[in-house]
């Protein structure tokens, strides 16, 4: 049975819409069928009577007084909707704050704050170029840190850029400092006078965490994206950091990271370089001399670091360490695998491994397949796709270290945690709770890793370095350090 | 800001995409403001190069030249209601058998409930049947020509139904000289323009061709017109954002009126239609409405120009018509509002969005205003007075600028949004939100509640491509 409760505030005016809003909310409560609070007007008391909403006392308000009328399944749910909708018109008690002007479009963030000359692009790959030529349309410089953008994209928004004398960093540009502030995936390095034009990511961490630890520190860190020094691209935004660095009055000298360039790049890009009338290092991967006799080679980021820094990092004996570390191991443990988040530091594993004679299989270089000793760069698109980073989610490495811990032929892994910026807050966890496995195990292999980052990185460095210590990692100096650790463990079995 | 400025000065950052960047940033103290990114929500690649040949480079360049010129005619405006005449006198060529409606051109077969159920009321009203049923046999039967009131200089809320005896208020804009035409609002409750038709209807109607609107006539040639810039400015600071709410300006027309009408009038007659619009808090509306035709008409017909000029719906399709594609209209299929209801009633009842008076959202008010008039904000959501000046804020992404004379003070001052530019529709995604009352879909039954609607991106993106084929034939 429904009862239809009616109750009059004399003299009492509330806007309209407030009074709807309010009919909505009680409407909404338990047991409540149906409720209005309206004022009396002869036209709203014909709505209410047409609803069935009206009787005696509603009927007897005036146009100037609030009717609140119910229909509920009881007295008790009536009695409680009344007290709220009362409560509802003493007005709201609750503070309700403005909220931070939001921009829907580049465009429009851009009018409003034109003091912006950086836009840093992440949408999905798809969308990046058109936002990127928005922002160059716009006057401003740019960072793609997307994927997957067409080369032919890249080529054409660098020239755009090159024309209205702004610079395109990337696509897939994961890290670049300008004026020693980290942007994106980058650690919190110290200041300094060192320059640095990179092709990609975790090359020019791995470098301003090394160079930093050297006592030197980061003025610019230029991020190219992968693809800029090949022939198609033709390095326009590498041949434009070199003139802006040259040019830059607090840069003492221009370190240049990268892969080979293309052929028909090259010569310029190093001609360039080397006549820049600065000091010039070259960390080329897979390059095994340049001709210019005014660039300075390092085969490993470490040593580039070393040669801008001028100073040396204190590296343990690698026999020795290897002898401690496969006392009593397994004889049928033979193999090396490395799992790692950060591609460049894949990819300079690689050729550190070759150079001491390790054959390696890698997805991240051209490489032998036809050998067991294996690293995988967990970053790779075949590892993303629809899945995180692994530097953003550290937990998608789990699964295939999991595999390798239990592998009988393994004898040694190599792993890479990332800090800085951007990556994941407790990366070293995921790693400790796979070590746990190993936990009273005798038949293991020798797990060795590297931490990237600072002791200011916004990750507490000393507590990772600490808890992976104590789950057994043994950690290295350095990722090019690791890999020579990794060849000599090889080497002793 | 060149690249080498950016080395020198260091980053100031606009993050596009992932918000974790900037908030980085923004932690060390660098100056860097996230963009509340979204993908377009336009799918079709040939819309969106369309939208981008517009956007960039020398079109772009046109284009915001011809806006210029746009805005320039819409913001020196100078609207004044003058006279109120019957519709026949009015408009040429408006006879027996002819019917104006609201929206885009439409066919009897086409029309939803209310539109039939004012057009059978409209052709009682005017004597060319004598019952409804009659009446409906004679609008099937192919003998009743209907046109939209945009195609002469008129405009009509909801149903919008205009036919010669009608009176017709007139806005004339004294810098342009133009003139445009509205009828007189019926009240609330039972009313045509919600396709009501009954015998109530049709005795309104009368009396307002026999007594309103000849004493209004009176009374405007008597105190020359009544400015409506002003009226309109300071309504905003009163809370009406002159489409849900106009009951502060209905009080400042009638403040305006009243002294004269009570000078011209028996005062029997005067208190009678004094004690109408009074009783009516949506009597300024249809004034609203011939002012917006008013100011956007001299916009009409600019080579180039991407400003909306007009948006309108009839019940079943949402239509556009944009500065630099003359009178073409783009249209789609009207979405339903989204809103509060009556008691009794519910979405399940409700028409789908109907009327021309999103003229008023055309020049900025309306949705647009939304931030002026918190208590409006109530339909929308949670209803604060901070989600009010959201929407305001969001509809100055779709607009070439803000109205200097017409200012919210809930946002500083800011002056409403205006100019709605076709291709900042399409590039952010931000249709137009528009505040509307909602129809019951039976003809007869009138207004069931109110709420807020927004216009169909389709219309916008058939427009962009328009506009661009347009533009490279030249």
């Amino acid at each position: 049975m429904s009862e239809i409760i009616n109750e009059v505030r004399k003299g009492f005016y509330l806007d309209s819409v407030a009074l709807m809003r309010m009919s909505a909310d009680i409407s909404a409560l338990g047991g409540i069928l149906d409720a209005v609070l309206m004022t009396g007007t002869p036209a709203n008391k014909q709505i209410m009577k047409d609803a069935g909403l009206l009787n005696d006392t509603g009927e007897a308000a005036g146009a100037n007084d609030l009717v609140i009328a119910l229909r509920a399944d009881g007295t008790s749910s009536a009695n409680r909707a009344l007290a709220q909708a009362q409560k509802s018109l003493q007005g709201k008690t609750k503070n309700t704050t403005s909220s931070e002007r939001r921009y829907s479009t580049l465009s429009s963030a851009s009018a409003a704050a034109p003091e912006m000359n950086l836009a840093l692009i992440s949408t999905p790959g798809a969308y990046a170029a058109r936002e990127a030529q928005l922002a160059l349309d716009h006057g401003m410089n740019v960072m793609i840190f997307s994927d997957n953008v067409s080369v032919e994209k890249e080529a054409a928004l660098k020239r755009k850029a090159r024309d209205l004398d702004l610079l395109v960093m990337g696509p897939d540009c994961g890290t670049a400092y300008i004026n020693s502030v980290p942007l994106a995936f980058a650690n919190a390095v110290a200041k300094g006078t060192t320059s640095v034009i990179a092709a990609s990511g975790t090359g020019l961490q791995e470098f301003a965490v090394l160079l930093t630890k050297l006592g030197a520190g980061i003025r610019h860190g230029i991020g190219v994206g992968g693809r800029d020094m090949s022939d198609e691209v033709g390095a326009i935004s590498t041949m434009m950091a070199i003139d802006l660095l040259a040019a830059d009055e607090l840069t003492d000298q221009i370190v240049l990271i990268s892969k080979p360039p293309g052929e028909k790049t090259a010569k310029a890009v190093f001609e360039k370089l080397a006549n820049c009338g600065k000091p010039a290092i070259a960390c080329v991967f897979g390059l095994n001399e340049i001709e210019e006799k005014n660039i300075r080679q390092a085969s490993t980021l470490l040593a580039a670091a070393e040669m801008a820094s001028g100073a040396r990092l204190e590296v343990s004996d690698h026999n020795k360490s290897a002898k401690t570390l496969t006392k009593g191991m397994n004889a049928k443990r033979k193999n090396l695998k490395g799992l790692y988040t950060g591609g460049t530091l894949c990819t300079e594993a690689h050729l550190v491994l070759k150079d001491n004679s390790v054959r390696v299989s890698s997805n991240a270089v051209q490489s032998d397949p036809s050998t067991p000793h294996q690293l995988i760069d967990l970053g790779a698109d075949e590892y993303t796709l629809g899945k995180p980073h692994p530097m953003l989610e550290p937990a998608v490495r789990t699964p295939f270290l999991l595999e390798e811990l239990k592998d009988p032929a393994n004898a040694v892994i190599m792993l890479d945690v990332v800090l800085g910026y951007g990556a994941h807050d407790d990366p070293a966890h995921e790693v400790t709770q796979a070590m746990q496995t190993l936990h009273g195990v005798s038949d293991k292999p020798v797990v060795i890793g590297t931490v990237c980052g600072t002791n200011d990185d916004p990750q507490n460095y000393q507590q990772q370095c600490e808890v992976l210590k104590q789950a057994g990692v043994t950690l290295c100096s350095c990722n090019s350090e690791m890999a020579k650790l990794g060849a000599a463990i090889l080497a002793q079995l | 800001m060149s690249a080498s400025d950016l080395l020198t000065s260091g980053p100031k950052v606009l993050g596009v995409g992932l918000n974790g960047f900037v908030s980085d940033l923004q932690s060390q103290n660098i100056p860097a403001l996230a963009v509340d990114w979204r993908p377009p929500a336009t799918t079709n690649p040939e819309v969106l190069a369309a939208a981008d040949r517009l956007s960039n480079n020398s079109l772009a360049e046109m284009i915001d030249k011809a806006n210029e010129k746009a805005i320039e005619r819409m913001l020196s405006a100078d609207p004044v209601l003058v006279e109120v005449q019957p519709a026949g006198d009015l408009i040429e060529g408006l006879g027996k058998h002819q019917i104006l409606h609201a929206g885009p051109p439409l066919a009897w077969d086409a029309m939803c409930g209310p539109m039939r159920g004012a057009v059978c009321g409209a052709i009682v009203l005017e004597g060319w049947a004598k019952t409804l049923e009659a009446a409906e046999q004679l609008a099937a039967s192919g003998e009743i020509e209907f046109s939209p009131n945009h195609h002469h200089g008129a405009v009509g809320p909801m149903t919008g139904m205009t036919t010669q005896s009608m009176p017709l208020m007139v806005v004339e804009n004294r810098t342009h000289g133009n003139r445009a035409y509205c009828a007189i609002n019926e009240g609330l409750g039972k009313v045509m323009r919600f396709g009501g038709n009954d015998e109530a209807v049709i005795e309104k109607l009368h009396w307002l061709e026999s007594t309103l609107g000849p004493l209004l006539a009176d009374t405007l040639l008597a105190c020359d017109g009544v400015g409506l810039k002003n009226i309109i400015a300071r309504g905003l600071s009163m809370g009406d954002e002159m489409h849900q709410r106009n009951v502060a300006c209905t009080s400042l027309l009638l403040r305006e009126l009243a002294p004269t009408m009570a000078r011209v009038s028996e005062p029997d007659t005067a208190y009678e239609v004094l004690n109408f619009i009074a009783g009516n808090d949506q009597f300024f509306l249809n004034v609203a409405m011939a002012m917006g035709k008013a100011i956007m008409d001299p916009v009409r017909d600019i080579t180039g120009s991407s400003v909306v000029t007009a948006m309108s719906r009839n019940g079943t399709e949402f239509g556009i018509r944009v500065s630099g594609c003359g009178d073409e209209w783009f249209t789609a299929p009207v979405e339903m509002p989204r809103g509060l209801y009556f008691p009794g009633f519910s979405e399940k009842d409700a028409n789908p969005d109907m009327g021309d008076s999103t003229i008023v959202e055309t020049v900025g008010l309306g949705g647009f205003a939304m931030a002026a008039s918190p208590a409006v904000a109530g339909f929308v959501g949670a209803g604060s007075a901070s989600d009010a000046a959201n929407y305001t804020n969001q509809m100055a992404e779709i607009t070439c600028t803000r109205n200097p004379e017409w200012t919210i003070p809930a946002l500083d001052f800011a002056g409403v949004p205006s100019g709605i530019d076709v291709r900042k529709v399409v590039n952010s995604g931000i249709t137009p939100t528009i505040n509307t009352g909602v129809a019951h879909k039976e003809p007869g039954i009138g207004q069931v509640g109110a709420g807020i609607v927004n216009a169909p991106l389709a219309c916008f993106e058939q427009a962009c491509r328009a506009l661009d084929k347009r533009l490279s034939a030249i």
